[in-house]
């Protein structure tokens, strides 16, 4: 299968690319990840000399499941602690030995145009692919005025973005913090600075746990914690929206997204693609297994176009963003009621304990724990489906036209209707 | 002839083998990955299953937010002896059997395991946890120190009353010291767990003091405010075939007692031959050590279809597993030889591709008998049902201020687990009827 990609006009094998973060700090991971088969890399970010330091204490926290599986994770490192001749001087030996993978250089320094300026013709001289410009980090770096305190500010974005593009000739990609309201704000900000593209999330803003002997947020350093960035398959909800949210938003249409945030598995790299984003960045997963998952989401990505008849990628980025909408239209007609196969049911009472509990008392429980859907009162709202633990137990059935409810006792309305034209919405317009 | 059945027939290496735990406990990342299988249902079936009623759903909860004890004072709230029963209860038949992931995908939740794990815990606390009410001045004696005995008595101390426990054997615990594999209970911890419950106070123990005579009982229904009968059934059901006075034919019951008491397995003597009679866990049990101490050949005759054994198809399997041989349909009939028993005479029906019955004798140098325990004769004029004392409600006999529990009281159904909640209930409502005088 034909994987290849290029994103604003960077060329790499793969849409895979490994985010600018650790795995990405140097030379050695770097040359490890193309060897393993990465299609690119947004090399750890560099700032000026001289260069910041790190704690010398934990800089990760974590969330995990009952098996320990991680599921966030929570990080106060900061951009590179290398001087950045040394960065230079790797990342123009790794691009000349690896011409056919990406490399983009992430950069993070004061908003003041001489230092992108000055910073920009080092890097042209490594013969990097592209830039990322890191408005993104929310932990350290901002309280200097830098990362995400330049990435919640529109006018800053597009201030320091327009310096870019008119100091250098190479692909300028925005990488933005979720840490905002709307995240289409910023996007809009990147794209009228003359940005090529934005990649989002860079992490969000979090306290991953507390001790509770110490009563000190984790990771703790000699007694005291900070906010760090969260990452990994926690995150991947909220991003999958805020790529969306750009995608299908008509003053940034046509601004290409490098997706990022919690991508696990080819799986979670194709709903990205699908909404919008034409390539996919990754970091957790990596941090937690190494590597060679490379080799899993390659083939993932390959067998699933495969069974779509696909054979380019651009013939599903994006596929996804046209269904995507606003509340207001959803199809009010479409009516649907809870059914429990009672052949598939192991009688746990879930349901029944989180609809009788918290939603309508829409389920009823016999003495010998039969558990069944009262049309009358269930509003489909879909938490017994959620909660059950059997795969396919629960499922929604839709009322079909005609018919009528037995909550409202209306028959179902034939076709679509949505919020503005129905007669309790005051400003509705109704069809004529 | 010598006689065969001896001890030191395996290496000690070998029985401290087959003598280790027979299944060990969770560590406590294992218990977390379990816990987190619990379903946490609504109303949940295993709690119905078990006889003493343990909010099981919440234990397991409260050791997932890793809260070991406080899961393990939830199951002794309601079972005392928790930790004896999350080792010898028949899980398989019980709880286990109904949780919704047995049913689902024939794994239950390992519920006996986890219950281990926290009552573990909190039997590893310097401090026994639970404290005494006031006094109010009421004694009640006790009679036997099983489970239902201590059940009661425990219960009883915690409402503020002061309890005489009076055990005819030596030792207290009753089948738990005596009558259980000791691969399900290593390290002596039946006689720890009795230490942990009397940490309550309260409660004083009389080993060696048996309560026989009718004068007995009147002296402590005098001298106590209510009696508690826990006295199990000492006597044995009579086998009807000849030769059951030859020398190597003893009770299933004896044998497990001095394996239990063995100071060292390998002065457990046993044949090479064992024929065990009888259906229930007491013929498992002495089946499978027996084996395990060194027996050759081990068989179990059930007089009936192999479904109607009221052992467990789980304790069947495991007992199968240890090279044990399990013949049903077949009823002993006779034991022979000349002073010591050499073969038994067995009538066998159903066999496959034979009609009639079919009379075989098989090699048999050690007879084994599990056929069941009876109540030997009470001292005291209680009514009784199916032979053993007849109770209503909580406990109450056909006599004022005379209460019972556990095995000695019809129908029963010979599990710790049962006779825990009866001795909890009785205490129960000895107290709630002291109360209201």
């Amino acid at each position: 299968m034909n994987l290849a990609s290029d994103f604003c006009g960077i060329k790499s094998p793969n849409p895979f690319w490994l985010a600018s973060a650790p795995p990405t700090d140097k030379e050695y991971n770097v040359r490890r990840a193309f060897k393993a088969g990465w299609g690119g890399v947004v090399w750890k970010t560099l700032g000026l000399d001289p260069h910041i330091v790190n704690v010398n204490g934990p800089r990760y926290g974590a969330v995990w499941g009952a098996d320990r599986q991680l599921i966030g994770l929570n990080n106060i490192e900061l951009i590179t602690d290398r001087p950045l001749a040394t960065n230079l001087a790797e990342i123009k030996t790794v691009k000349r030995d690896y011409p056919d993978r990406a490399v983009v250089v992430s950069l993070m320094v004061p908003c003041e145009e001489c230092a992108w300026t000055d910073i920009l013709g080092q890097i042209e001289d490594t013969e990097a692919d592209g830039v990322e410009l890191n408005f993104g980090c929310p932990h350290g770096m901002s309280e200097r005025g830098m990362g995400s305190a330049v990435g919640q500010v529109p006018e800053y974005i597009e201030m320091v973005t327009r310096w870019v593009r008119n100091a250098t000739r190479m692909p300028v990609i925005v990488k933005l913090t979720p840490n905002i309201t709307d995240i289409r704000y910023p996007a809009r900000a990147a794209c009228q600075g003359g940005a090529h593209a934005v990649s989002l999330i860079n992490t969000l803003s979090s306290i991953t746990s507390v001790d509770l002997d110490d009563f000190c947020p984790e990771p703790a350093i000699d007694g005291k914690g900070t906010h760090g960035g969260y990452c990994g398959p926690a995150v991947k909800p909220i991003a999958l929206n805020m790529v969306a949210e750009i995608a299908r938003d008509a003053k940034t249409t046509d601004l290409p997204i490098s997706g990022i945030g919690g991508i696990t598995t080819w799986r979670d790299a194709v709903e990205f693609m699908t909404l919008g984003a034409q390539n996919v960045q990754v970091c957790t997963a990596v941090m937690t297994f190494g590597f060679k998952i490379i080799d899993e989401m390659t083939a993932g990505m390959s067998s699933w176009m495969n069974s779509k008849g696909f054979t380019s990628l651009d013939e599903f980025i994006g596929r996804a963003v046209g269904n995507v909408t606003d509340w207001q239209y959803l199809n009010l007609n479409f009516v649907t009621k809870a059914r429990i196969n009672q052949d598939l049911c192991i009688k746990c009472g879930r349901c029944f304990a989180a609809c009788e509990d918290t939603s309508h008392q829409a389920i009823s429980m016999s003495a010998d724990r039969v558990f069944d859907v009262i049309d009358e009162e269930c509003v489909a709202c879909n938490l017994c489906v959620n909660v059950c633990p059997v795969d396919d137990c629960i499922t929604m059935e839709r009322i079909t036209p005609g018919q009528i409810d037995l909550r409202t006792g209306a028959v179902v309305p034939d076709g679509y209707g949505n919020w503005t034209q129905h007669p309790n919405n005051p400003m509705a317009n109704p069809a004529a | 002839m010598v006689n065969t059945v001896r001890a030191g027939k395996l290496p000690e290496e070998q029985i401290a083998l087959n003598f280790s735990e027979l299944h060990p406990p969770l560590d406590e990342r294992q218990a977390a990955v379990e816990a987190g299988r619990c379903y946490f249902c609504y109303d949940a079936p295993c709690i119905s299953a078990c006889p003493t009623s343990i909010d099981i759903p919440l234990f397991i909860r409260q050791i997932s937010s890793g809260t070991p004890e406080a899961a393990g004072l939830t199951i002794l709230d309601s079972n005392i002896l928790g930790g004896f029963c999350a080792r010898v209860c028949p899980t398989e038949s019980l709880c286990e059997e109904k949780c919704v992931r047995e049913v689902a995908e024939g794994k239950p939740v390992e519920i006996g395991l986890l219950q281990r794990f926290a009552t573990d815990r909190v039997m590893e606390l310097e401090d026994h946890p639970y404290e005494r009410e006031a006094s109010g001045g009421r004694r009640i004696a006790v009679v036997g120190a099983g489970p239902a005995g201590l059940a009661c008595a425990h219960r009883l101390a915690m409402k503020g009353h002061d309890v005489v426990i009076f055990e005819q054997r030596h030792k207290p615990g009753g089948l738990n010291e005596y009558g259980i594999a000791a691969y399900k209970t290593v390290n002596s911890f039946a006689e720890r767990e009795i230490r942990w419950l009397l940490g309550i106070g309260g409660i004083k123990l009389h080993t060696d003091r048996p309560v026989r005579s009718v004068e007995d009982i009147a002296r402590l229904r005098s001298n106590y405010d209510a009696v508690f009968l826990g006295f199990g059934l000492a006597g044995f059901n009579s086998l009807a075939a000849d030769g059951r006075q030859l020398e190597n034919v003893e009770y299933a019951v004896e044998f497990i007692e001095q394996v239990r008491q063995a100071d060292d397995l390998s002065d457990v003597s046993v044949g090479n031959d064992v024929v065990v009679i009888g259906g229930g866990m007491t013929a498992i049990d002495a089946a499978v050590q027996s084996k395990l101490v060194g027996a050759d050949n081990v068989t179990i005759l059930y007089r009936g279809d192999r479904e109607r054994m009221k052992a467990s198809s789980y304790e069947q399997d495991l007992a199968a597993h240890r090279g044990v041989k399990i013949v049903a349909n077949a009823q002993a009939v006779a034991f022979e030889g000349d002073e010591r028993v050499q073969e038994v005479s067995v009538t066998r029906r159903s066999v496959a591709g034979r009609e009639d019955c079919v009379v075989e004798r098989m090699v048999a140098d050690h007879v084994l008998l599990a056929i069941g325990q009876t109540l030997v004769e009470p001292p005291v004029n209680l009514a009784t049902e199916h032979g053993k004392i007849a109770v209503q409600g909580a406990g109450r006999t056909s006599l004022d201020n005379i209460w019972a529990g556990g095995d000695c009281v019809a129908p029963g159904d010979d599990l710790t687990v049962t006779a825990v909640a009866q001795g909890r209930d009785a205490a129960e409502d000895i107290h709630a009827s002291l109360c209201s005088r």
